[in-house]
């Protein structure tokens, strides 16, 4: 009986580090979702007179992936990006951070470019604005151009199928 | 090995250096006030540093950011805001009372109290068990004891 508190007390502490160890604490959760994508106008990698912003991408559901050369879990997800782009399910448009252009270009024909058009982010203002603290991170745009969802870390299968792919079906399925 | 123990006491002593940009300020209020700032700040990429500590190309670009706006004589509560809007509750060291944050700020207080209570009841049980009065009956005891010993010390 008298053991019967301090088992309680331990048993509780037990449960709660038990949840806490199953959470990601690189994972923050950004207050931009339910929010407008924040407003850029970047010239393109690809082409430095041609520029790029939300406008470009409004009325369609699309992914805005951020990505520089020097990044290595970008390799990670790449194949998955690639993928997607040949099912052509979703538009994907990058946000290249803090990276060189000719990097960023020789990134791209070695690895190929799933990316309907990068924007060249050189400084990073542009990632601060979109609360971009460990590339690569992909964002849920829907038809409003409303944040709907973000995935920080690189894109697995299991990611895209399980929380991706079927909120961009159902953003889809939404009247504009 | 003397002079190798005391080369490797030098590197340390260089590397204690701090990872903050020497910044320019027309106001030394403006000064105090981004260096309170940048302390109070959390580093998003290395998540146990301050601004102010952080060696991560981040944390130098949001020291820049809040640079700027202290510099151009906005207040404090802005260059938060700044922060917070992006990065969210997770950049303040000191999070703001909110229903999410009940448990985390009201925690302690209720340990605190639950502890009291439960150490007042022991100590109100414990005085009950341990009654410290004599009954008449170890009275009386008591007395006869104290008697037959002084007559012991008498007679010896």
């Amino acid at each position: 009986m008298r053991f019967l508190i301090p088992l309680a007390v331990f048993a509780i502490m037990v449960i709660f580090l038990a949840i806490g160890l199953t959470l990601n604490p690189r994972e923050v959760p950004s207050p931009l979702i339910g929010k407008p994508a924040p407003a850029f106008n970047l010239p393109q990698v690809a082409a430095a007179d041609k520029t790029l912003s939300p406008s470009d991408f409004k009325g369609q559901v699309v992914l805005v992936n951020v990505w520089a050369s020097w990044c290595v879990s970008c390799r990670q997800e790449h194949p998955v990006l690639l993928q997607l782009a040949r099912q052509g399910l979703v538009p994907i448009y990058g946000l290249n951070y803090k990276d060189q252009r000719e990097a960023a270009l020789g990134w791209l024909r070695q690895h190929g470019d799933p990316y309907a058009a990068s924007a060249f982010d050189a400084d990073g203002r542009v990632g601060i604005d979109w609360g971009v603290y460990g590339v690569p991170e992909t964002f849920v745009i829907d038809r409003a151009g409303i944040i709907r969802h973000k995935h920080t870390g690189p894109v697995t299968p299991a990611a895209l199928e399980q929380d991706i792919l079927p909120l961009v079906r159902q953003l889809q399925g939404e009247a504009p | 090995m003397r002079g190798w123990l005391l080369g490797c006491l030098l590197l340390g002593l260089g590397s204690t250096g701090l990872a903050v940009e020497v910044r320019d300020f027309d106001d030394p209020a403006k000064q105090a006030r981004y260096e309170r700032l940048i302390e109070e700040l959390r580093c998003l990429v290395c998540q146990n540093q301050s601004l102010a500590d952080s060696d991560a190309e981040l944390a130098k670009d949001l020291r820049d950011e809040v640079y700027g706006i202290i510099q151009s004589g906005k207040d404090e509560a802005e260059a938060v805001r700044f922060l917070t809007d992006r990065y969210g509750d997770f950049v303040l060291y000191r999070p703001p009372v909110k229903g999410i944050t009940l448990l985390l700020w009201g925690g302690p207080v209720m340990i605190l109290l639950f502890g009291g209570v439960f150490v007042w009841f022991r100590s109100r049980r414990h005085a009950a068990e341990y009654q410290t009065e004599l009954s008449d009956a170890e009275r009386l005891q008591l007395e006869e004891r104290l008697e037959s010993l002084e007559q012991k010390h008498h007679e010896g």
